[in-house]
């Protein structure tokens, strides 16, 4: 009982908050908080008078006046949530050879829910029956070997947070006009896990590579059988047979029953649905390394096996699609993230550049992670350019939009990196711009 | 020679304690030979991974006929989906037209990627001399082979790609 009227009155005092909250504003929050206890108190008093005639809960809102729903097996979001959705992109007549963007435009901190994770697909997502799937390693190696999920599961774990991010996120930026679309239409092709598996070290120390050994061909089970060569040095470090995102098994478009993780190399290379390693002398240029995610510079040569996400950052808040409310205090808030390791710094510009903040990093702020920067800003209400520059670990600096474009022939857009920057008009609308 | 350093510690500390046991379960199942040849899809650039057979340009024609050509279109052109054929001598230019012909190095990744993965409604429906010839009936059509040729696992890897010599090696990273 004494538990119960504690809670009542918290329930009380939080409403006179709200009260207090419509207050006009400079006040600041200490004072905001005693007028509200203060208009609390005189409400209290009038109730007081009122009750007699009318029930206490006539100004209440529904749902507060009646049950709530029972529980959920598996919850989903709030149906006011409903626009938070993931968009499809896929030509026409292959349904399952697109790609789906998080709606980062949409979301804050730094880890993706399980079933906004961007998804890119090479011939549809496969029903695979964990039963029936297995992990073949073999080639260079002195005992070839196979894996059950039940097995791999007997393994030690650990768990990892890192970012995955498309080949081609932000391709678009190699456009001569600044595409008009949200800050996920933009860079969407981008999510952050917790990830939990075995070491991939683990299972390759087992199989014992021999030492002819440079590259593991990793192959997807799906209806692609999509491969890619990655580096053993690679193997041998950071990688992981990731069984586990977020604390529940990894979704199937995510790669279920297990995916290849290589933390901070372009996303393609981790490979999902993993079934096979053949470990090698030699790369095996799949087409995914050939036709794609190869880099064509204007003399005709092209950089391939460029597996490194290079040092990022895109302001999130405000963005495309969010328009100011005139002049005042706003936080400019976005995500910056590196191949390479942690983000050191994020400087943002509100001046096209001129001149630049160091914002803040919220923590933690994890090597090949998502990073959260904020900074407090107070729009005058003239036309603004807002910028981020994100600088890493390593001393790595996001170079301009110019210079990316200028390193490649007309027609590359893989592994875009460049500073991007968003028009403040002085009608508070937001629009697109290069910088 | 780098997974030496980081094997040996590893075999240190099995010597003085029974750590090692932990870290390496050994639950693998070995394989057979056999089981890994009815697994193994993988072909390298050399040719290593080839598997027995061959195909003809003018056998490849008819499986491209029948089994590609609704979406590639006629020739490799033209098809609501990828272009397979052209551009060659475009990769340089403003407009670059990448195609498998054009732009990829080696012409053991048509045969790799066609075995694994098409036709997208039907992947690995093809056989090997199925997949062997339409190679070399997509190959034939900008006249990288003859019209009389007979790809196989010798002949396959010595097919001289247009953009054989377009890759610059990005891995290891080299310094700046």
């Amino acid at each position: 009982m004494e538990r119960h009227d504690r809670v009542k009155n918290d329930r009380t005092k939080v409403g006179a908050l709200a009260g207090g909250a419509t207050a006009r504003d400079g006040f600041d929050r200490r004072t905001l908080l005693r007028a509200g206890i203060f208009v609390a108190g005189i409400a209290g008093i009038g109730s007081g008078i009122a009750q007699a005639a009318e029930s206490i809960g006539a100004d209440a809102p529904e749902w507060m006046k009646a049950p709530g729903r029972s529980f959920s097996t598996y919850g989903v979001p709030s149906k006011w949530q409903e626009k938070v959705q993931r968009a499809i992109a896929f030509p026409p007549g292959r349904p399952g050879t697109g790609s789906s963007r998080t709606p980062l435009h949409l979301l804050e901190g730094t880890i993706t829910p399980n079933g906004l994770h961007f998804e890119r697909h090479h011939n549809g997502v496969p029903d695979i029956d964990p039963s029936r799937h297995e992990l073949v390693i073999h080639g260079l190696v002195k005992r070839p070997l196979a894996f059950s999920v039940e097995t791999i599961m007997r393994y030690p774990m650990e768990s990892q947070i890192h970012f995955v991010e498309c080949s081609g996120n932000s391709g678009s930026f190699n456009q001569p006009e600044p595409q008009q679309t949200t800050a996920g239409g933009l860079n969407g092709l981008l999510s952050c896990s917790e990830w939990t598996g075995v070491r991939l070290a683990t299972l390759l120390g087992e199989a014992e590579v021999t030492r002819e050994a440079k590259w593991v061909v990793a192959e997807g089970g799906d209806a692609a059988a999509m491969s890619r060569s990655v580096p053993l040095e690679k193997c041998l470090d950071d990688a992981m047979i990731a069984l586990y995102q977020n604390g529940e098994a990894i979704r199937p478009e995510q790669g279920y029953p297990m995916r290849l993780l290589l933390p901070g190399f372009e996303g393609n290379m981790n490979v999902k649905w993993l079934r096979r390693l053949k470990v090698m002398d030699q790369p095996v240029n799949a087409r995914d390394e050939t036709a794609h995610y190869t880099e064509l510079m204007p003399n005709g040569k092209a950089r391939q096996y460029m597996f490194l996400q290079g040092v990022k950052s895109a302001i999130i808040k405000p963005s495309f699609g969010m328009n100011m409310k005139g002049p005042g205090s706003y936080e400019v808030s976005g995500l910056a993230w590196s191949g390479s390791g942690r983000i050191s710094k994020v400087e943002v510009s509100a001046d096209g550049g001129k001149s630049w903040a160091v914002a803040a990093l919220t923590a933690p702020v994890l090597s090949k992670a998502l990073t959260r920067f904020r900074l407090a800003w107070q729009w005058d209400g003239r036309p603004s350019t807002l910028m981020s520059r994100a600088t890493d670990e390593k001393g790595e600096v996001q170079p301009t939009r110019s210079a990316w474009v200028s390193q490649y022939s007309p027609v590359q857009f893989y592994h875009f990196n460049g500073i991007q920057g968003w028009r403040i008009e002085a009608d508070g609308t937001v629009k697109h711009v290069y910088v | 020679m780098f997974m030496f350093r980081i094997f040996l510690p590893a075999t240190a500390l099995c010597l003085i304690s029974s750590v090692c046991e932990a870290q390496h379960p050994n639950l693998g199942r070995p394989l057979t030979p056999e089981e890994i040849s009815k697994l193994d899809i993988t072909v390298a650039p050399d040719g290593s991974g080839l598997p027995a057979g061959s195909g003809s340009v003018s056998a490849g024609a008819n499986v491209y006929s029948e089994k590609c050509q609704s979406c590639h279109g006629a020739r490799g052109q033209g098809g609501p989906q990828d272009q397979l054929t052209g551009g060659v001598g475009t990769i340089a230019s403003e407009k670059p037209v990448k195609t498998p012909v054009s732009y990829w190095p080696s012409a053991t990744t048509i045969f790799d990627y066609v075995r694994r993965a098409m036709p997208l409604q039907s992947p690995q429906s093809l056989t090997n001399d199925e997949v062997y010839a339409v190679t070399a009936y997509i190959l034939s059509i900008d006249k990288i082979v003859p019209e009389d040729a007979v790809l196989d696992a010798k002949s396959l890897p010595q097919v001289k790609m247009p953009n054989r010599d377009g890759f610059v090696r990005w891995w290891p990273v080299p310094k700046r």
